[in-house]
This record gives structure tokens, C-alpha cells and sequence, in this order.
């Protein structure tokens, strides 16, 4: 299953990234792959915006906008209730 | 320590560093299983969570691995299942009872928290290596290398799924592409449904209600007859509508065409529409004019695709742009379809 195309705000500064591969680790839809010694976006629109990868990139080659992608936790946070539906599982556990 | 052995998954303690550290069970009770069905079907949702702390499974030693968890206590629940067998040690953080995605997107799960705790239950004395296993889905909270720096322990990331640990382990800590990729199972799309049942269902009865209110129009007044019959079936039609939605929406998913949820979810809308008029058409729902069985296509197929559109945030695959993209044009049209609708039903109760 693959969400909508081309909307992944991440971006990888190809000049910055030393090849460490820490976002190949914690990236849980294989987005990257490693090559020549560099970080490569291999499958963008595989991106869910989680910011694990941003996070964990020890030179900040990588941003991301992260966020939930969740429709009832953005009308809540339009509404004024806060951007969660304050559910303690509203995905995996 | 008292607290901690009023808990019946607590099984003794191991005394390390003149500490009395409480030993869990890796075996869940059917008190634990009844407790993770409440919490799923919504029933007590406050207050599962495990006292923050250092626990063990068996009988670690210095050189034993250190196992990172939140503290809601299905992810500790589901941990500590998969570790028949091990001497391990666990770090249970305060993430406030909620489970490591959340709490890591939350910033709960964080560096700081798993600082703070390294350093009050005096981790670098219990063990004499400096590693630490997270569950993988924590990476967006956690920064390994400020973890690192901060308190010298190097966190290592473990994978997705509790049931790969032992695998992991024996594997010299090592993942493999597939234990790192989240999936999105059938299991995983039912087990929240009831959660998204009572999240939507008062919005829900209250569109019943308004439909109700509306089905005594007639053509010159308003006949309050028309409420228990017409308006009932209405309710009855909206509710069930709303019912088989939240269950087809997330167990067809995979199938449904389309890559928006809110477009997946009319074709689910379309099917009930369809078994409604083949059903019910000229028989006990009232469904008498073709206008009418026509002017519950819009309202259904709104509710389906709203109700669809808001699994985005059970998924484990979407984005926040790509729902805003999403809702940009959703909302605007699932609007249009229920006003249509309305409109329709309300003429159709006219003729
Ligand atoms: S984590 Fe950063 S430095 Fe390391 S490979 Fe990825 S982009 Fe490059
Ligand atoms: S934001 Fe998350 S899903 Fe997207 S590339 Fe980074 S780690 Fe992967």
C-alpha cells in the first residue's frame, strides 16, 4: 500500500551526509538505501513524514516537516483540541 | 517496592548493586488478556500503565542486554511475552502510558526521558556495557547520538515487532531490512476499530437525530407520525451505515482502489448503498420512490468516505502533508454530498 505521491516534504543535503547510515536503520519504510558512500532517496513517496531519520542524522543532512498523518488529529488541532485524538494507541503498539 | 509487588506479572526480584529490582513474567495472565481487551474495546483507557523503572526478566548479569520500553502497558505486556527464556534487563520509561509510536512522535519517548532514567535507576553501575536496545518505532523521539553523548550509552535500534527480538539477539544484535519495516497487517487495521467506533459514533447519532427531526417535513406542515417511521429508518440506516463503514473501511483497505483513504472509503460506500437498495428497496426501510434510494448515495457515501478518511491516522503509512493534501479536497466535497443528500431525502419525503 502506498499513500498519495509527491508529497513528502523530506529533504537530504547530499553535501552534508557522511554515509553513516543511521537513517537506513530507523527509517521503518526502507525510504533510503546507501550508496557510494552516500545516503540516497530511494523511495520518496514511501515517506510517512515520521522525522525519525532527521532526528537521528548526527550532521543534519536531513529534514522532514514530521507530524501525525492523521485526519482526526488535524481537524482536532483546526478545532482547537490539541493535534492528538488523545487516543493511547491510535496506531501500532 | 511495594507498589511493585501488588502487580501480579511481578515474579520476585534479583538484588543487584544492593538493589531489590522486581522480576516480571513472561507469561500474560488472562487478567492481562482481559485487560488488553477493555483497553482496545475503550472500555478503561486511563491509567495502564506500568510504574517507570528497571526490571528483569531471569537472572541478568552486568554483561546482560538492556531491553527499552514505554510504559503503556500493552507495549510492556507485548515485550515481555517474547522473552521466555532470556536474562534481560528492562528499562521501563514514563511515557506517560502511552505506546512508543505515540510517544516518540510526542517527544514523550525522547532523549531526555531515556537520560534521566539511564542516570536515576544507575544503569552504568548494573551493567558493565554501554548499549541500549529501543524498540525501532521510537526513532522518531529518540537522537541516538545525543543519547550517546549525554550519557554515554549507545542506543541501538531494535526491531519493529517484539516477536523479532529473540531473533535479534541471537543475530548479535543485529536487524534485518524486513524486522525494521512496519507493516500493516489485517489484525492491525481491526484491533482500533472499536477505538474509531466511539470516537465518531455521538457526531454520528447526532446526523441521525437531525434526519429525524427533518423526516416529519411535509408538503404543507410536519407530521409527527413520519418520525418514528420514516425518521427511525433513517437512523437506523445511518447508524448501520457508520457501523459496516468503520469495519469494511480498514479491513478491505489493501484492496480498495485509490490511494486516498477518503476515495477508498466511497467504494466501500458504494457497496452498501448497493445492498441497502437491493435489500431493503419497496420493503421494511420505507425505501419507496426511487428518490429516495437515490438521495442516500450522497449521504452514505459521505459518511463512509469521512469515516474512511480519518483511519489516516491508525495507518502507518501516512503522511500529515499527504492528509492535508487529502483533506483539502475531502472535506469540501463529503460536505457537498451530505447536503445533497439531505436535500434529496428531504424532497423525497415530499413526493
Ligand atoms: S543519517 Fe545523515 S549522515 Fe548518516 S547516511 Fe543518513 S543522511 Fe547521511
Ligand atoms: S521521515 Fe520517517 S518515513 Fe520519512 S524517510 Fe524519514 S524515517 Fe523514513
Amino acid at each position: 500500500m502506498k499513500y498519495l505521491s509527491n508529497v513528502t516534504t523530506l529533504k537530504l543535503d547530499d553535501k552534508k551526509c557522511i554515509g553513516c547510515g543511521m537513517c537506513e536503520i530507523v527509517c521503518p519504510h526502507a525510504v533510503f538505501s546507501i550508496e557510494g558512500g552516500k545516503a540516497l532517496i530511494s523511495d520518496r513517496d514511501a515517506c510517512m513524514e515520521c522525522g525519525a531519520c532527521s532526528k537521528n542524522c548526527p550532521v543534519c543532512a536531513l529534514s522532514v516537516n514530521s507530524g501525525v498523518g492523521c485526519a482526526t488529529g488535524i481537524i482536532n488541532g483546526v478545532l482547537g483540541g490539541g493535534e492528538c485524538c488523545g487516543s493511547k494507541d491510535c496506531s501500532c503498539s | 517496592m511495594n507498589i511493585f509487588q501488588q502487580q501480579h506479572w511481578i515474579v520476585g526480584s534479583v538484588m543487584s548493586q544492593g538493589e531489590e529490582i522486581p522480576r516480571v513474567s513472561t507469561s500474560l495472565t488472562s487478567e492481562d488478556i482481559m485487560g488488553a481487551i477493555k483497553v482496545r474495546l475503550s472500555i478503561s483507557r486511563m491509567d495502564y500503565a506500568v510504574e517507570p523503572g528497571l526490571y528483569v526478566v531471569g537472572s541478568p548479569d552486568a554483561t546482560s542486554p538492556v531491553l527499552v520500553s514505554a510504559n503503556y502497558k500493552l507495549s510492556f505486556d507485548n515485550l515481555r511475552k517474547e522473552l521466555e527464556g532470556l536474562d534481560v534487563w528492562i528499562l521501563v520509561l514514563d511515557t506517560k502510558g502511552v505506546n512508543v509510536w505515540c510517544s516518540a512522535g510526542k517527544g514523550t519517548f525522547g532523549t531526555e526521558e531515556i537520560v534521566g532514567r539511564v542516570r536515576s535507576v544507575g544503569l552504568d553501575k548494573m551493567v558493565s556495557h554501554r548499549k541500549l536496545i529501543l524498540p525501532q518505532l521510537s526513532a522518531p523521539g529518540v537522537a541516538a547520538h545525543k543519547v550517546k553523548g549525554d550519557c554515554g550509552f549507545q542506543v541501538i535500534y531494535g526491531p519493529v515487532r517484539a516477536s523479532d527480538i529473540k531473533n535479534f539477539l541471537k543475530a548479535g544484535m543485529k536487524t534485518t531490512p524486513e524486522m525494521r519495516r512496519v507493516r500493516f497487517d489485517f489484525l492491525d487495521r481491526l484491533v482500533v476499530v472499536p477505538v474509531e467506533i466511539i470516537q465518531w459514533a455521538p457526531h454520528v447519532f447526532l446526523l441521525g437525530l437531525v434526519m429525524v427531526a427533518l423526516s416529519g417535513i411535509v408538503g404543507t406542515g410536519y407530521d409527527v407520525n413520519l418520525l418514528c417511521t420514516r425518521g427511525f429508518m433513517a437512523l437506523i440506516i445511518v447508524l448501520s451505515t457508520f457501523l459496516a463503514g468503520s469495519i469494511l473501511c480498514p479491513a478491505l483497505l489493501p484492496w480498495l482502489p485509490g490511494k486516498a483513504f477518503s476515495i477508498k472509503g466511497m467504494w466501500v460506500g458504494f457497496i452498501i448503498w448497493g445492498i441497502l437498495v437491493l435489500s431493503e428497496c419497496g420493503s421494511t426501510l420505507g425505501i419507496h420512490f426511487p428518490l429516495e434510494a437515490w438521495a442516500w448515495l450522497p449521504i452514505i457515501l459521505a459518511i463512509i468516505s469521512f469515516i474512511a478518511m480519518n483511519f489516516t491516522g491508525c495507518s502507518t503509512f501516512t503522511s500529515q502533508s499527504g492528509v492535508k493534501r487529502e483533506m483539502r479536497y475531502a472535506i469540501p466535497v463529503q460536505i457537498l454530498l451530505l447536503v445533497i443528500g439531505i436535500a434529496l431525502w428531504i424532497k423525497a419525503g415530499l413526493l
